[in-house]
């Protein structure tokens, strides 16, 4: 680990001016990645600027209806809330899927969509990988692939994102509260906030140098029934092969995103018009564009079985 | 003493404390964390430096350029140990790669350079700025791909008996099936970690070691100092399984570092580094092929394997239980071993049996069904008293049948439909598998010293380690029997190389040699006893803190009235095991269910029926079983060292990646002991556990998931995408 120095945040605006000016430096709040990035040095950020005491660990209601979950609340807090088990179901069953108890206490909100992939060759600083040092090239095509991805993979990058919150998030159409530098605020559409790996898989999100996440948004509460079946090795602590979040309503209709495939939760809005049909054809549409090497080909099958039995346990 | 004819009635067979279920004497120690680890004994010498080695980046080939200038400069460091200044340097008996490399490198993260700094973080830092410039060779990391040029092992010839092609090819049922192993890590808790300091020509090694007089000779031949200046304790140990048995880079780097830097140096290897730059249990490729008449008798069984290691190194001994388990004329087992640029293999928890057994009891699964027949009926019919190889040489206890019998009746196994995939309950397909247990029971000398006081307290001190087995509680219970005092009245002092020298801790030996050494040593602390008494007459009997003979009774405690007495004694051995042929026997029985969408599979009960002798300690012997049918599963399930072809080394290199079972995956378990001595093995009628408890597991999951689904995997780990595409079709 690099010597670093530290500082808490006062206020987000503070905090996001600081992050844009001074060389090298990163956010920390739950540091359950961060900290074991630095640990590998594949993370060496100069400065860290503690966000935790910012005041973001609130859930509140917004006057549509929807919820504001605050940057810094923790995954337990956020699957543990009333509200959010009542009519977010799928983002609760989610959470509880993630992680072990221990970590989803300290990790938070924000930071679980901005934790970095699992891919190994990314963890091994020996190996080429762009995400960690672009243009080194990419080991794990040819490589070890089972976990990776499937679809909107790059020839430079097939890595996941291994979150399972996002993938709820996403198909909940969550919305992300931004400060700029400048103090300015803006909010991002979940589907863009992580960027597809192309030829610069190093460029994860949207985010600009500086901006911090303050909250996620949901919409008033869609209804439907709402479903997260993560699909892995072992029972608990583990992260997705496939993972599927589903929302179906009682006319069959509904959406679906998908975990454990791609650099970011996967969701085809196109798809969706063949709920009725089944798991087949809106698998179809989902990973039409899929490219899985030898080793993680079944997770297209994987993924369509699983969400056959999801939209199975929708019906009842 | 020496052993050489079956034990007689002796002081253990009162099991007045031995055989007790007895809760872990150290068991205080470890739950408030003051069980003092090797990395932590900061208590031990001042002035503690630290750490930290650099692994090598490629897997074979040469250092060409090696640049220390910034790491020796940067804040904090005060040394940087390589090739380069480290001194002639020779090589363990137990290593096959040199803890050391460079300029030639042997494997990946095989260590090149040791940077000591003030602080773990310091050294850490310096480390990455050590620029290595390597020139890579080609390697051979695929072991399929190296089968063909495999070749037998060095004192590991084929074992043949009668015509095992003609009996083979003649047989009316045959199977001829090839199973995989792959590559398996230790992944126990404690890192490898060492404290050395120097005093003069004299060393000292705080460290984590299962065996501390292999690890003292390793260490004299690897520094070239002589045996007597070199001291290593090791009283806890979080975790081995085969790992620790030898001296490896984290004990090495430190000694050179101490050297160098002047002062105490602790160093403790990294997760990451644990995987590739240690030993692992080597990956297989087995066929087997059984023959057998149509009633379902064993006429000819063939058992090949094929593993890799490093130049001068040793195979997977997976034909091991082949040789021994079932009766069959017509016989042969072979090993080939393949060179590798992997990483050393070694010993892993149950070594040659735990991957043969798993191949082999598929197979017997598979030729059971072939046969149509029950396939605990196809094993008790071929079920054997003396070993198959030389009829006439009897087992000293064998009971298998019994262990599949029982294990039946407590399992429910009637109930289970023999047809595959014909037992669904909701999403879930349910299936039970069974296979048989067989480990070895090895005998080998171990010594201990035995001190009474003026309290009556008994004080053994041995070099025998407890790496988390209970080892110091059968000891405290050996020594309070035959002493006749409570348990309470016993200390246990392990893992100093400065105490008699013991079996240690490997090969599921350790309980009943480790044991049978300290009931020796209390044995001469008996007769000490007796003459300091004055007790001439016949053998004194020792109850409740007393001696008593011919009438008279005195306080234990007042032999030591003048001064400690003391004995020293170990256990020999005589030809007891060339005469007998020693085992432990198991049935285990796991009840699966397999998601008949995704393919997920999860236990839902397993059950092991052990025969291993007298049973020490009912408690930390079921903890060393369930332990093992743990691993079992994982081996089964999910473990796997995922090899880069490409760049030979073992990708998933953390416990993020390296899957081991969680809670959730381990469902109820339970363990039964046969009511069981065995008067051959040892005075104390003891054999192991601790890795008969992962022999067989694995094959009975396979078997489980077979019956499940109907799905016959023989490429381990049994993951959900080996049996997807033969799942139900969904609606």
């Amino acid at each position: 680990m690099r010597p670093f120095t530290y500082e808490r945040a006062t206020s987000p605006a503070d905090a996001s001016a600081k992050a844009a000016s001074i060389p090298g430096a990163r956010f920390i709040a739950g540091g359950t990645n961060l900290l074991d990035l630095m640990k590998l040095q594949i993370e060496t950020p100069a400065h860290l600027i503690d966000v935790n005491g910012l005041g973001l660990d609130k859930i509140e209601e917004t006057p549509d209806g929807g919820l504001r979950v605050g940057a810094l609340v923790r995954n337990t807090d956020l699957a543990a809330d009333m509200r959010v088990r009542r009519h977010y179901a799928v983002l609760s069953r989610a959470l509880v899927a993630g992680a072990s108890g221990q970590l989803r206490n300290v990790a938070t909100t924000a930071g679980n969509l901005l934790q970095r992939t699992r891919c190994p060759y990314f963890y091994d600083p020996n190996q080429p990988c762009n995400k960690r040092q672009p243009g080194s090239g990419c080991s794990a095509i040819g490589g070890v692939s089972r976990q990776l991805g499937v679809v909107g993979t790059s020839e430079a990058c097939i890595a996941t994102h291994p979150s399972d919150m996002a993938v709820a998030m996403r198909v909940l159409d969550a919305t992300v509260e931004t400060v700029r530098p400048g103090g300015a605020t803006r909010a991002i559409p979940i589907a863009e906030l992580h960027r597809l790996p192309g030829d610069t898989p190093h460029v994860e999100t949207s985010l600009e140098r500086g901006e911090l996440i303050t909250a996620v948004t949901l919409p008033k509460p869609v209804g439907g029934a709402q479903l997260y079946h993560k699909v892995r090795d072992r029972a608990s602590y583990a992260f997705a092969l496939v993972s599927v979040a589903a929302i179906v309503q009682p006319d069959g209709t509904g959406r679906v995103a998908l975990g454990g495939v791609a650099p970011k939760p996967w969701r085809v809005e196109a798809a969706e018009a063949h709920m009725k049909q089944g798991a087949k054809a809106v698998t179809a549409g989902l990973l039409a564009d899929a490219r899985p090497t030898d080793d993680n080909r079944f997770k297209v099958r994987l993924a369509e079985r699983t969400l056959a039995a999801v939209l199975a346990e929708a019906r009842g | 003493m020496k052993f050489d004819t079956p034990a007689a009635a002796n002081p253990i067979d009162q099991l007045k404390v031995v055989g007790k279920a007895t809760d872990r004497i150290d068991g205080p120690l470890k739950t408030t964390g003051t069980a003092p680890y090797a990395y932590e004994r900061h208590d031990v010498v001042a002035n503690q430096a630290h750490g930290f080695i650099l692994g090598s980046a490629i897997a074979k080939g040469r250092i060409s350029r090696m640049d220390i200038a910034a790491a020796k400069v940067a804040p904090g460091v005060i040394a940087v140990v390589t090739a380069e200044n480290a001194g002639t340097l020779g090589k363990g008996k137990w290593n096959t790669a040199a803890l050391l490399g460079g300029p030639e490198i042997q494997h990946y993260h095989q260590a090149v350079a040791l940077v000591v700094a003030e602080t773990f973080e310091q050294a850490r830092d310096a480390a990455g700025l050590i620029k290595v410039d390597y020139q890579a060779e080609a390697g051979a990391y695929d072991l399929a791909a190296a089968r063909n040029g495999a070749t037998v092992a060095k004192g590991e010839p084929d074992s043949t008996v009668g015509d095992f092609n003609g009996a083979y090819t003649a047989a009316p049922v045959q199977l001829d099936a090839t199973y995989t192993t792959p590559d398996q890590g230790h992944a126990m808790m404690e890192p490898h970690a060492t404290i050395a300091a120097w005093n003069g020509d004299k060393l000292t090694l705080w460290t984590a070691n299962q065996m501390i007089n292999w690890g003292v000779k390793d260490v004299s031949q690897t520094l070239n100092i002589p045996e007597e200046n070199i001291r290593l304790i090791s009283p806890y140990i979080g975790g081995g399984f085969g790992g620790k048995l030898f001296v490896r880079s984290d004990a090495l780097m430190a000694a050179l570092g101490a050297k160098v830097a002047g002062r105490p140096v602790k160093v403790a290897l990294t997760r990451p580094l644990m995987f590739n730059n240690t030993t692992h249990r080597p990956a297989t490729i087995q066929r087997i092929r059984i023959g057998a008449t149509r009633e379902g008798r064993i006429t000819a069984i063939g058992h090949e394997s094929w593993s890799g290691d490093l130049p001068g190194g040793k195979p997977e001994t997976a034909v091991q239980q082949t040789r021994l388990l079932y009766a069959g004329a017509n016989r042969l087992t072979a090993m080939r071993l393949a060179v590798l640029d992997l990483p050393e293999g070694n010993a892993m928890r149950a070594p040659g049996e735990a991957p043969g057994l798993m191949a082999l009891e598929v197979a017997m699964d598979e030729m059971a069904e072939k046969l149509g027949m029950d396939p605990i009926q196809f094993r008790i019919l071929n079920d054997t008293q003396e070993d198959p190889e030389k009829p006439g040489r009897p087992y000293s206890q064998r009971q298998l049948t019994e262990c599949l019998r029982q294990g039946a009746e407590r399992f429910g196994w009637a109930k289970r439909d023999p047809k595959p995939a014909s037992v669904r309950e909701g999403r879930w397909l349910v299936g039970m598998g069974m296979a048989a247990g067989f480990r070895n029971n090895l005998v080998t000398k171990s010594a201990a010293r035995v001190r009474l006081d003026g309290q009556g307290m008994v004080t053994v001190e041995t070099d025998m380690t407890d790496i988390g087995t209970g080892t110091y509680t059968i000891i405290a219970q050996t020594a309070a029997e035959t002493m006749g005092v409570p348990l309470d009245k016993v200390a246990v002092r392990l893992g100093d190389s400065n105490f008699p020298v013991s079996c240690g801790s490997g090969g599921q030996w350790g309980a009943n040699n480790s044991t049978a050494g300290v009931y020796a040593a209390c044995m001469k602390l008996r007769q000490s006893v007796a003459r300091k008494l004055g007790f001439n007459a016949a053998e004194p009997h020792f109850a409740d803190g007393h001696v008593s003979s011919g009438g008279h009774t005195v306080p234990l405690a007042q032999a030591a009235k003048d001064g400690d007495l003391v004995a020293e004694d170990q256990i020999e051995y005589g030809d007891l095991d060339k005469k007998y042929q020693q085992s432990t026997f198991a049935g285990h029985f796991v009840e699966v269910a397999v998601d008949s969408a995704t393919g997920e599979i999860r236990l839902r009960r397993m059950l092991a029926v052990c025969a291993a002798g007298r049973i020490l300690n009912p408690k930390s012997a079921r903890s060393q079983v369930i332990g093992a049918m743990t691993m079992g599963a994982g081996a089964a399930l999910m473990e796997e060292l995922a090899v880069d072809k490409r760049r030979g080394f073992f990708v998933n290199h953390d416990l993020a990646g390296y899957e081991v079972p969680v809670h959730a995956d381990i469902p109820h378990q339970e363990v039964v002991f046969l009511d069981e001595v065995d008067p051959i093995s040892s005075p104390m009628k003891a054999k192991g556990v601790g890795e008969l408890g992962i022999c067989g597991v694995g094959a009975a999951v396979a078997n489980a998931v077979y019956n499940a689904t109907g799905v016959r995997v023989r490429d381990y780990p049994v993951t959900l995408d080996k049996v997807l595409d033969h799942l139900p079709e969904m609606t």
